[in-house]
């Protein structure tokens, strides 16, 4: 079962909560990444995001699987955007059910902080100055 | 010679130019591949900074090029 996507269009929120329904849930918990305004200080005026499509779609899934294993949840999914994204606009979707909250929050947290961690998307930022560039932030725990 | 697919994203196919080119090298192992690639286009990242794939799955810095394969640099990633 496909748990982690990438999608070129606005992600369906509802229809995502909806596959996540459980009789067996009593708890749900899910994050939305939205497109901020500014950035460093930065009035941002859009991104984009783009990805090495086949492998992100691999780690993503991976990730998931992972989250399953290690959580005691019922199931969860994750959606992120490719493409040009406005202030505002849903980035990505992390939705997660479980018997009890405690599960559903952690598991929820863990998997958007392993997405930013692992998977090979990345953001161009373009700033209300005019300019625009990748972010490629480096993390001292790789070096 | 080994052939091989390059695959370059973001900040660094800014900097090679393209998304993909095709080389033979002798590179030994994935880093002195790039090690090679980074000198032809001025690459902006050492290898410790970023990932390597080959054919969709993390490889190792250490692995042996493979012929034919699709070898992908992953720089810093920003999703999210």
């Amino acid at each position: 079962m496909d748990r982690f996507f990438l999608s070129h269009h606005p992600i369906e929120v509802d229809a995502l909560r909806a596959t996540l329904g459980s009789a067996h849930a009593g708890a749900f918990a899910s994050f939305e990444g939205w497109v901020r305004d500014h950035n460093e200080g930065r009035p941002v005026a859009g991104l984009r995001y783009e990805a090495h499509a086949r492998l992100a779609q691999a780690e993503g899934a991976k990730i998931l699987e992972e989250a399953l294993r290690t959580f005691p949840i019922v199931d969860a999914r994750c959606v992120h955007r490719l493409g040009d994204l406005g202030i505002g606009d849903l980035a990505v979707w992390v939705g997660v059910s479980a018997a009890h909250r405690d599960a559903a929050f952690g598991a929820c947290r863990w998997i958007i902080d392993t997405v930013k961690a692992r998977v090979p998307i990345w953001k161009h930022e373009s700033y209300m100055e005019g300019d625009a560039g990748w972010l490629h932030p480096v993390r001292d725990d790789r070096a | 010679m080994t052939r091989l697919n390059l695959l370059y994203f973001a900040a660094l196919r800014d900097a090679a130019g393209v998304a993909m080119e095709s080389v033979d090298s002798d590179a030994p192992t994935l880093r002195a591949l790039y090690e090679e690639a980074q000198v032809r286009h001025r690459l902006p990242f050492p290898s410790r900074q970023l990932r390597v794939a080959v054919d969709d799955a993390f490889a190792d810095w250490n692995d042996a090029p493979r012929e034919g394969s699709e070898v992908a640099f992953i720089p810093p990633v920003s999703g999210g």
